[in-house]
C-alpha cells in the first residue's frame, strides 16, 4: 500500500485533559455525604429510641426506607433519561449514560433494601419473605433492571446501545403497573406505609422521624454523588472505546506505510 | 400505510414463518416434546398425584413460558442467521407489519402448544375439564397467547443478532410475563374448578390478560421499528 494521507494520531490531545471524574463540586458533595452518613449512624444507632413493638429492629428502617425511595427515584430518572434520548431530536448520548448510571445505582440501592428488609422481616414477621404485593413487585422490578443493565452490555455501537436500552427502560415503566396490579389481585399483606399514607398526618415518634429524615438526606446525597461520578465514568469509557478504534486504525495504516 | 395493506403484509410474514416452521418441524419434533418432558419432570418434583391435580393449571403455564423462550429464540434465529430481517427492512417492509406478522405466527405455535399441554395435564395429572368451563378456558388461552406472543416478538427483536441473546432472553421475558402467569393460572384454575374455585372468579383475570395483551401489542408495535432498524 502506498497511501500517504496517514496522520500522526499518537500524541494528539483527547478532548479535555481531565484526570478522574471528580470536580470541586463533587468533592464538596462527597464530604457532605460522609458527614450526613455519620449523622445517620449517630441518630439511627444512638439517639433514636427503640420501638415499642419492633424494638431495636426499627433501626433497620432508617436504611430500608431511604434506599427504596432512592431506588424508585433512580428508576424514574432512568425512564426520563430514556425518554429524553429517544424523543429529542439530537439523541444525545449524555441522556443515555445518565439513564444507565442511574439504573446501576438503583439496582444497588434496591439490593440493599431487599437485604435489610429480609432481616427486618425475619425479626418482626418471623420469616425472611412474605408473598405480598409490594415485596413481589419490588423483586420483579429488581430482576427487570438487572435485565436492563444486561441489555446495555449487549455490544454494538453506542447509538445501538442507547436506543435498545432506552426502549427497555420505557417498557419496564409499562411493566410496573401491570405487575403491581396483578400481584395485588393475587394477594396483599405488607404493612401500610406510615409516612406516605393518604390521611396526611405522620404516625411516628419525633426523633425516629428525624432519623429517617437524616437517612433520606444522606442517601439522596450519596445517590447524586454516585450518579455524577458514574455518568462521567461512562462518558470516559465511551470515549476510550472510540479512541481505541481510532488508535487501532492508525496502527494498521502505519503498518501499511512502513511496508 | 392503510390498515388493510398492513394486515395483508402481516399475514404474509406470518405465513412465511409458519411455512418455515412446517418445513423444519422444529415445533413438532423439538418444542412439543420438550414441553412434554417438562410436564413429566414436574410430576417427579411434586410426586403426590393430588398435589399435581391441584397445581396443574400453574404447571401448564410454566411449561408454556419455558417453551415460549425456546420458540422466540427460534423465531429470530431464523431471521438473524442469513440477515433475513435486514433483507425485509431493505425491501421496505413496514416494521409494524413485521411485528404483527411474527406475533401472529408465534401465537399460532403457542396455541398448538397450549392445547397439547392442557391435554397432557388431563392425561397425566388427572385434571378434568368441565363442560361449563370450556368457554372460560378458551378465552383464557386466546387472551394469554396474544400477550405472550407480543412480548416474545418484542424482546426477540430486541436481542436478535446479538451473541448473548440465548442467556439474556429468559432474564428479560420472565419478569415481564409474570402478570400472564398469575392471571392465566387463576383463570384456568376456575375454568377447571381446581380446588373448588368458582367459575365466576375466573373472568376478572381475563380483564388483566386483555389489558396486558393490548399494552404490549401497542407498545411493541411502536417500539419494534426503531429496534430492528439498527440491529445488525
Amino acid at each position: 500500500m502506498t497511501t500517504t494521507d496517514t496522520e500522526p494520531i499518537a500524541d494528539e490531545p483527547i478532548g479535555n485533559r481531565q484526570h478522574g471524574t471528580g470536580t470541586r463540586a463533587t468533592r464538596l458533595l462527597g464530604v457532605a455525604t460522609i458527614i450526613t452518613m455519620g449523622w445517620l449512624v449517630a441518630f439511627g444507632l444512638g439517639f433514636s429510641p427503640a420501638d415499642r413493638d419492633q424494638d431495636e429492629a426499627v433501626r433497620i428502617l432508617y436504611v430500608h426506607v431511604p434506599t427504596i425511595w432512592l431506588a424508585y427515584l433512580a428508576f424514574v430518572v432512568t425512564a426520563i433519561g430514556s425518554g429524553l434520548y429517544l424523543f429529542t431530536k439530537k439523541h444525545s448520548l449524555g441522556f443515555d449514560r445518565a439513564a444507565g448510571a442511574s439504573a446501576e445505582i438503583g439496582v444497588v440501592f434496591m439490593a440493599v433494601t431487599l437485604a435489610v428488609g429480609m432481616m427486618w422481616g425475619r425479626i418482626t414477621w418471623g420469616v425472611f419473605w412474605q408473598w405480598d404485593a409490594r415485596l413481589t413487585t419490588t423483586a420483579l422490578l429488581f430482576v427487570s433492571y438487572i435485565g436492563y443493565l444486561a441489555v446495555r452490555n449487549l455490544g454494538g455501537s453506542h447509538e445501538q446501545r442507547a436506543k435498545r436500552s432506552a426502549v427497555v427502560g420505557l417498557l419496564i415503566v409499562l411493566e410496573i403497573p401491570l405487575v403491581h396490579f396483578s400481584v395485588r389481585m393475587w394477594r396483599s399483606l405488607h404493612q401500610e406505609a406510615s409516612v406516605l399514607d393518604t390521611d396526611g398526618d405522620i404516625d411516628m415518634d419525633g426523633l425516629m422521624l428525624f432519623s429517617l429524615f437524616v437517612g433520606v438526606v444522606a442517601f439522596t446525597l450519596l445517590y447524586v454523588w454516585l450518579l455524577l461520578h458514574r455518568t462521567r465514568a461512562l462518558a470516559m469509557q465511551d470515549m476510550l472505546d472510540d479512541r481505541g478504534l481510532d488508535v487501532a486504525l492508525a496502527a494498521r495504516r502505519a503498518e501499511g506505510v512502513a511496508r | 400505510m392503510t390498515p388493510t395493506a398492513r394486515w395483508r403484509i402481516a399475514r404474509l410474514v406470518a405465513a412465511k414463518d409458519l411455512r418455515i416452521e412446517w418445513r423444519s418441524r422444529v415445533l413438532i419434533n423439538q418444542v412439543l416434546p420438550f414441553a412434554g418432558v417438562t410436564m413429566i419432570m414436574f410430576a417427579f418434583a411434586l410426586d403426590a398425584s393430588d398435589v399435581l391435580e391441584r397445581v396443574a393449571p400453574g404447571l401448564i403455564w410454566l411449561a408454556t413460558l419455558f417453551s415460549l423462550l425456546v420458540l422466540v429464540q427460534r423465531a429470530f434465529a431464523v431471521e438473524a442467521d442469513d440477515g433475513a430481517l435486514d433483507a425485509l427492512r431493505v425491501a421496505g417492509v413496514d416494521p409494524i407489519a413485521i411485528f404483527w406478522g411474527k406475533s401472529l405466527a408465534l401465537a399460532a405455535q403457542l396455541a398448538v402448544l397450549e392445547v397439547v399441554l392442557v391435554i397432557s395435564a388431563v392425561l397425566l395429572y388427572g385434571a378434568d375439564v368441565p363442560v361449563g368451563g370450556v368457554v372460560l378456558l378458551v378465552t383464557t388461552l386466546v387472551a394469554a397467547t396474544a400477550g405472550l406472543a407480543c412480548v416474545g416478538t418484542l424482546y426477540g427483536g430486541l436481542t436478535a443478532g446479538f451473541s448473548g441473546r440465548e442467556t439474556l432472553l429468559p432474564l428479560l421475558i420472565l419478569p415481564v410475563v409474570a402478570p400472564v402467569l398469575i392471571g392465566a393460572t387463576r383463570a384456568v384454575e376456575s375454568a377447571l374448578g381446581t380446588g373448588g374455585v368458582a367459575l365466576s372468579e375466573g373472568w376478572p383475570w381475563i380483564g388483566l390478560l386483555a389489558v396486558f395483551a393490548v399494552a404490549f401489542g401497542v407498545g411493541g408495535a411502536l417500539a419494534f421499528g426503531p429496534l430492528i432498524e439498527e440491529s445488525n
